[in-house]
C-alpha cells in the first residue's frame, strides 16, 4: 500500500534562520523523487519535516489523504534510512529488522519468520544473529534497509544513504535499492548530493538552493533542458552566453552575442525563443577551432587541460570567461586565438537572468 | 629482541608504589596490632579492634546513615542527572555552551564553601532536617560526577538511532528505556560507582552538615580520633579500603576501568 506525498507551501525555521521557503512538492504514487543540493539547501530539512522530527513552521503535509502536519514522529508510520545507518547496537540483525514489527504488536514467531524473510531478500538471513557490530557498512546499509521496507510503510525516505560507503557498492547499492523500491512500488523520498547518484535511481528530482526546488522534472529533462541558470550550471552547463536575436525567419532565427558572433538556432529544437536569451553549453558542446571561417565567438586561449578524450581551454572573449574543448588532434596553445563553435544540439535556451 | 630499561626508572617507579601504597599498609598493619595505640609495625595480632567496630555505636550508626545517603544521594543524582545528560547532548547546538559547565560548578566550588553555603540555605535558611540537609548536600556533591559520566557515554551515542526507532513507531519515552539507556548502560553503572564512592567518602561537606545524632562514617572518625587513639580507627579505614577495592574490581571484572577515567 503506497501513497502520494504532498507537502503544500511549507516554511521552516531553526530559531530565527529561514531555511524552506514556501516549498510545495508532489509525489506520485511509487514515484521514487531525489532530493538534489549541496549541504544546507534544505533536502535533510525536507525530509526531516516529512519524518516529524522537525515542525514547519507553515504549510502542509500530506500522505494520501492523511494529514501529517502535527503527527508525532512515531505515529506517522514512515520508513527510514539513514546515512550512518542507525542500527540498534545493542540488538541482533533479526531483532533490528523487527523492531518496528514489535511496536505494532506483532507476535514473535510471526515477527521472526517476517525479519528472516526480508534479510533473506537482502541477502543476510544467514547474519540474522549476529550484532550490527559485525557487519561490514554495505550489510549495515541492507539491515537498515530491510528494517525500514519490513513495515511496509506507505512511504519510504532515504537521508543520503550510500555516502559513508565505497565507490564500488555505491554503485550497486544504488542499483539494488532501485529493485527493491520498484518491486514492492513504495512511493520514496532520496536525500543525496550526489548528481549521477540521484539520475540514475530517479524517476524526478528536485533540484534544491537556499530552501527552494529550483526545478522539479525527470533527469533527462534536467540533464537537457534546465529551467534556469542555477540548475543549467548545477547540470554542467558551464558556459552562459547572453544573445540578442538579430533576425526571424520561418522556424529559424539568428542571433548575436555582444562580439558580434552570429548563430542560427531552429525554433523546432528550443521552441519559443525570446528576444533576448542566454544560450548555455557544456565545454563538450562548445568546440574550439582555429578556423575563423566557422563563425565562431572570438576568444584568446589560457590554460590547456588534458581531459583523455579532448583537450579543455578557459577561454577569454567578449561573452566573457567560458570553458571549451578542442580535438585530441590539433591541440592550440596558450595565447593563440581561436573561435569558439556551439554545438546547437547540446545547448539550452535559458530567459535572461 | 629484548628492551633495555633504565634501572633509575625501575627505582623511581618503585618509590611511587612506595609512596601510594605505603600509607595503606601501615594502616592495614596497625589496625591487627595487639595494642591500645595505634602503632607501626604491628605488635601481635588481634582481629578485636574489627569486632569493636560493632561495639561502638556511633559507628554502628554512622556506618548505616552513610550507606543510606550514598544510595539515596546517587540514586537521586541519577534521576536528575541522566535526563539533565541527555538534554544537554540530544540538544547541545540549541543550547548554550555555559549550561553545560553549570553542572560541574559544584566541583569547581571548594567543597568546604559548598558545604559552609548549604549549611546557610538548607539547614538554618529553610529549617530543614538535618538528614534532609546531608542527602540535599550529598546530592548536589555527586551530580556533576553524574552528569559528567554519562555525558561522556552520550557523547558517543548517535542520535540518529533513536531517531531510527522512533521513526519505527517506538514512542519518545519508551525510546529512551528501551533505545537509549541500555546503549549508555556502562556509563550509568559507572556513574553510579563513582558518585557511591564520592559520597561513603566525602568529608568536607558532610563536616557542616551532620548534627546532633546524625552523622556519616567519616566524620565519626574524625571525632573519633579526636578523642581515642586506639587501632579501631585503623581497622574502620581498612573496612571503608576494602569495600572502594571490592567495588572497584567489580567494575574492573564487568566493564573495566577506563570507563570511570573517562
Amino acid at each position: 500500500m503506497s501513497l502520494p506525498l504532498s507537502i503544500q507551501s511549507v516554511t521552516a525555521h531553526y530559531g530565527t534562520t529561514k531555511v524552506l521557503e514556501d516549498l510545495s512538492l508532489d509525489i506520485r504514487d511509487g514515484e521514487l523523487v531525489s532530493l538534489l543540493g549541496a549541504s544546507g539547501c534544505g533536502k535533510t530539512t525536507t525530509l526531516r519535516l516529512v519524518a516529524g522530527f522537525l515542525e514547519p513552521t507553515s504549510g502542509t503535509i500530506r500522505l494520501g489523504d492523511k494529514d501529517l502536519t502535527r503527527l508525532p514522529a512515531h505515529a506517522r508510520n514512515i520508513g527510514l534510512v539513514f546515512q550512518n545507518y542507525a542500527l540498534f547496537p545493542h540488538l541482533s540483525v533479526r531483532e533490528n529488522v523487527g523492531f518496528g514489527l514489535k511496536q505494532r504488536g506483532v507476535a514473535s514467531a510471526d515477527r521472526n519468520r517476517k525479519a528472516t524473510q526480508m534479510l533473506e531478500r537482502v541477502g543476510l538471513a544467514h547474519l540474522a544473529d549476529r550484532l550490527p557490530a559485525a557487519l561490514s557498512g554495505g550489510q549495515k546499509q541492507r539491515v537498515a534497509l530491510a528494517r525500514a521496507l519490513v513495515i511496509e510503510p506507505p512511504l519510504l525516505m532515504f537521508d543520503e544513504p550510500l555516502s559513508n560507503l565505497d565507490a564500488k557498492l555505491r554503485v550497486d547499492m544504488r542499483v539494488e535499492i532501485r529493485q527493491l523500491q520498484r518491486a514492492n512500488g513504495t512511493t520514496s523520498v532520496y536525500v543525496t548530493h550526489d548528481q549521477e547518484e540521484a539520475f540514475s535511481i530517479s524517476d524526478r528530482v528536485a533540484i534544491m538552493s537556499e530552501g527552494r526546488i529550483m526545478q522539479l522534472d525527470t533527469p533527462e529533462t534536467l540533464y537537457q533542458r534546465p529551467a534556469n541558470a542555477f540548475v543549467a550550471r548545477f547540470v554542467g552547463f558551464e558556459n552562459l552566453i547572453s544573445m540578442q536575436v538579430e533576425t526571424r525567419e520561418g522556424g529559424s532565427v539568428v542571433a548575436r552575442t555582444a562580439d558580434g558572433a552570429k548563430l542560427k538556432l531552429s525554433a523546432q529544437r528550443f521552441g519559443e525563443i525570446p528576444d533576448s536569451f542566454v544560450l548555455a553549453t557544456r565545454p563538450d558542446g562548445l568546440l574550439v577551432t582555429s578556423d575563423p571561417s566557422t563563425g565562431g565567438i572570438p576568444a584568446t586561449l589560457g590554460l590547456r587541460t588534458y581531459l583523455g578524450r579532448a583537450y579543455q581551454y578557459q577561454c577569454e572573449t567578449g561573452a566573457g570567461h567560458l570553458v571549451a574543448n578542442g580535438p585530441l588532434s590539433s591541440p592550440l596553445s596558450i595565447g593563440e586565438k581561436a573561435w569558439l563553435v556551439p554545438v546547437i544540439d547540446q545547448c539550452a535556451i535559458l530567459a535572461p537572468e | 629482541m629484548t628492551t633495555r630499561v633504565n634501572p633509575f626508572l625501575i627505582a623511581f617507579a618503585a618509590l611511587v608504589y612506595l609512596f601510594l601504597l605505603g600509607p595503606l599498609i601501615i594502616i592495614f598493619g596497625a589496625s591487627v596490632s595487639d595494642t591500645s595505640y595505634l602503632t607501626f609495625p604491628p605488635q601481635g595480632f588481634t582481629l578485636h579492634w574489627f569486632e569493636n567496630i560493632w561495639n561502638i555505636s556511633a559507628f554502628r550508626r554512622t556506618i548505616v546513615t552513610s550507606l543510606q545517603i550514598a544510595f539515596l544521594a546517587t540514586g537521586l543524582a541519577l534521576i536528575i542527572g541522566i535526563p539533565a545528560a541527555y538534554a544537554l547532548n540530544r540538544y547541545r547546538i540549541q543550547l548554550p555552551g555555559w549550561l553545560s559547565t553549570l553542572f560541574i560548578l559544584p566541583i569547581l566550588v571548594p567543597e568546604i564553601v559548598l558545604g559552609f553555603s548549604l549549611l546557610r540555605s538548607i539547614n538554618v535558611g529553610a529549617g530543614f532536617p538535618i538528614f534532609m540537609t546531608l542527602l540535599i548536600g550529598h546530592t548536589l556533591l555527586v551530580l556533576p560526577y553524574v552528569v559528567r559520566v554519562i555525558s561522556a557515554a552520550l557523547s558517543s551515542f548517535d542520535f540518529s538511532i533513536e531517531e531510527a526507532a522512533i521513526s519505527l513507531g517506538s514512542p519518545p519515552l519508551k525510546t529512551f528505556f528501551t533505545i537509549v539507556l541500555p546503549n549508555v548502560r556502562a556509563g550509568v553503572i559507572a556513574a553510579f560507582i563513582l558518585a557511591f564512592i564520592t559520597s561513603i567518602n566525602d568529608v568536607s561537606v558532610s563536616l557542616f552538615l551532620t548534627g546532633p545524632g546524625i552523622s556519616t562514617l567519616p566524620i565519626q572518625i574524625l571525632a573519633h580520633v579526636e578523642q581515642f587513639f586506639d587501632p579501631t580507627i585503623a581497622s574502620v579505614s581498612v573496612l571503608l579500603m576494602v569495600l572502594t577495592v571490592i567495588v572497584m574490581a567489580i567494575v574492573e571484572r564487568t566493564l573495566g576501568l577506563t570507563i570511570v577515567a573517562k
